[in-house]
């Protein structure tokens, strides 16, 4: 027996057989050869091979995963079957007599680099698809068969070092109960793929690889973010009954999705999903959101290599509307800019990026840019209940500049004799501590604010959080961040009409549920699979105990005794959260 | 084997979508296309090596064919750059 603590990736409890899932040494021959022409057919061979592996995962993958997904092994094709990768391999054997297997490897060593190297998250990506079509090809040509994962004997905890696109598109899914790896994160592709399937996944154990061997007995505790390898039976028993505990959980849950986020003495907020693309529409809508309280959209962005236009936006904001024909959707105009990059747009570095040129900042620069984004809004805005909403406001003077600016596409599409939503709510992010301070001008302005508590807690605290050496000072219950929310909650009383939303990872925070409440929070913006234990913290608690409450927090000195004052509240009311 | 020049006047040069109908325009022709960067050269049906090939805004490049329909290939070609991949 013997227990690996990780990042806890990905929820709940598998208990299954290890499955050591490893990537192959490869042995290349460095000696010239003579009989170039057989190489050169072993060479074609293995293209021929690999050209039908690929096909085969990509149609896994169309079935399984849908084309959008599917579509990177396309790219692997044009990789596979490029002049330049072929002829350069085939020169190699014939002008310098490698071994087919040594020529595969110079040449997409070479262009590996040279993708590798270019300053672009674009390219970054070639380079990775570039090494796995080569690794396969080699693999071919030395006659190795790399484990497979598509045809799976028994249930099974995947064990490897990191897992790509490749590897979890051919995974017989049925097979599959949880994943443990020696590297990774919260967002890397094992973590999203391990939440899409609904399977725990613990990441970021360093060598489970090593210590764990195929056949052993293993609990993925997703939850705390542990692995247990080969469990005694007493533990064994324990995990079973905490599965079951779980699932009963999961359950109550899942009852409570169609019921309103209403605290016991009737007052009602509004529970809403944080979404990157419409595909995420139905993760908020299994959830028991309501609506859609940030739409991120600069993945419709980023995830282009053009400009998108003004149509192509119409179509993803409409088929997001016209998924919540009764609820808001609040959209984000483009946040980019700083650190994050689009290849169509030349941006300058930056000694500081998060001060810098980005959101709302850059759409004034890039005036048509912005214009064909909110015209889209507009136009969409016949299909449902769109609210605008602009990133990194720091006072009401661009929050007026923005304003003019849908009024001017207003115009434009009264000319044109185009509809939309005349009364179309506008917001703002309030992410800088300067918009917090100086939210009641902007409220003359707006009809709502939404607290982002992300890059608010990075603002007011001069954190970085990505920094580790001062990522322990993020703390959203610092009282300076506390103070912040309640000036802009204080706005938004009931009778102004307005509200105030957060669409921070707060916001989907257990533990900072009653006290959001009890400040006076009008809706709670988290990613989808938060939304269930948030409401039934909301059913759990009376707002007139959750406002008493939040007045208490107000009044301790520091963040931890803020949370430790939380939980403590939480468990006198009986509120079991995982 | 017929050459002409031509200079990339798009924004993002030959990156990601214009690259790769570059090179869906070069694979329609039955001739050897080759594109001439600073003395090295590419072949155009190549994704990889145009991608590779960094041929960034401002940048003028020759590009070579060989084969029964040259002087299309050739002519294709350059009326993409020209028009800007139709940005």
């Amino acid at each position: 027996m013997f227990i690996k603590e990780g990042i806890n990736a990905s929820p709940g409890i598998a208990i299954a057989t290890a499955h050591v899932y490893e990537k192959c040494v490869m042995e290349v021959n460095h000696g010239k050869v003579d009989d170039t022409q057989s190489e050169i057919e072993k060479f074609q061979g293995a293209i021929t091979e690999s050209r039908k592996q690929i096909e085969a995962i990509q149609a896994k993958a169309i079935r399984e995963l849908g084309e959008e997904e599917a579509a990177i092994f396309g790219a692997h094709i044009m990789v596979l079957e490029d002049p330049e990768f072929v002829d350069g391999v085939e020169a190699e054997i014939n002008e310098n007599q490698w071994g087919a297997d040594y020529a595969v490897k110079l040449v997409t060593d070479r262009f590996y680099l040279i993708f590798d190297q270019m300053d672009d998250p674009y390219f970054s990506a070639r380079a990775a698809d570039i090494k796995d079509v080569g690794n396969r090809v080699l693999l071919n040509i030395l006659g190795i068969v790399q484990s497979d994962l598509s045809q799976l004997e028994e249930d099974v905890i995947i064990i490897a070092d990191d897992l790509t696109p490749s590897d979890t598109a051919q995974m017989d899914k049925n097979r599959v109960k949880g994943f443990a790896t020696n590297v990774g994160s919260r967002t890397s592709h094992t973590a999203i793929m391990a939440r899409s399937m609904e399977i725990p996944a613990v990441l970021g154990l360093g060598d489970i690889t090593t210590t764990v061997k195929t056949g052993d007995t293993i609990v993925v505790d997703g939850l705390n973010g542990k692995v247990i390898i080969n469990p005694d039976h007493g533990q064994l028993e324990n995990y079973a009954q905490e599965n079951r505990k779980y699932l009963a959980y999961l359950k109550e849950l899942e009852e409570l999705k169609d019921l309103e986020a209403i605290t016991l003495d009737g007052h009602k907020v509004e529970l809403v999903g944080n979404i990157g693309e419409p595909n995420d529409v139905a993760g908020v809508l299994h959830n028991g959101g309501v609506g859609v309280g940030l739409y991120r959209t600069e993945f419709l962005y980023m995830n282009s290599d053009t400009m998108p236009g003004e149509e192509k936006q119409l179509a993803a904001y409409r088929s997001v509307l016209e998924a919540f024909p009764d609820g808001p959707v609040i959209i984000r105009t483009l946040d980019i800019g700083g650190d994050k990059k689009l290849p169509y747009l030349s941006l300058d570095d930056e000694m500081n990026p998060f001060l810098g040129l980005r959101a709302i900042r850059l759409c004034f620069k890039e005036v048509e840019l912005f214009k064909i984004q909110l015209r889209a809004i507009l136009r969409a805005s016949v299909y449902g209940h769109a609210y605008i909403m602009f990133p990194m406001i720091s006072s009401v003077t661009e929050v007026r500049q923005a304003k003019a600016m849908v009024s001017e596409c207003m115009q434009e599409l009264d000319e044109a004799g185009i509809l939309y939503d005349k009364h179309i709510k506008i917001g703002v992010m309030i992410e800088i501590p300067a918009a917090a301070m100086t939210a009641d001008i902007i409220a003359k302005e707006v009809d709502f604010f939404s607290i982002g508590t992300n890059d608010l807690c990075q603002y007011a605290l001069a954190v970085d959080r990505m920094n580790q050496e001062v990522s322990y000072l993020y703390d959203t219950f610092n009282p300076g961040i506390l103070r912040l929310i309640k000036l802009v909650t204080k706005v938004t009383a009931p009778q102004t009409g307005l509200f105030t939303g957060m669409c921070g990872e707060m916001a989907g925070d257990p533990a900072a549920t009653i006290l959001l409440l009890g400040l006076g929070l009008d809706e709670f913006s988290m990613s989808a699979f938060s939304i269930p234990q948030i409401k039934k913290i909301i059913r759990s608690v009376r707002y007139e105990d959750a406002k008493v409450i939040a007045e208490t927090a107000m009044n301790l000195e520091t963040g931890e005794e803020v949370l430790d004052y939380m939980l403590a509240e939480m468990k006198k009311l009986n509120i079991d959260i995982k | 084997m017929i050459k002409k020049e031509a200079t990339v006047l798009n924004v993002t040069g030959l990156h990601a979508r214009p690259a790769s109908m570059f090179v869906q325009t070069a694979g329609k022709f039955k001739s050897k296309i080759f594109v001439v960067k600073d003395g090295n050269s590419i072949n155009a049906k190549s994704i990889m090596g145009i991608m590779a090939g960094g041929i960034a805004q401002g940048t003028t490049i020759e590009i070579q064919a060989e084969g029964d329909d040259e002087a299309e290939a050739v002519d294709a070609l350059v009326q993409l750059i020209n028009d800007k991949f139709g940005e």
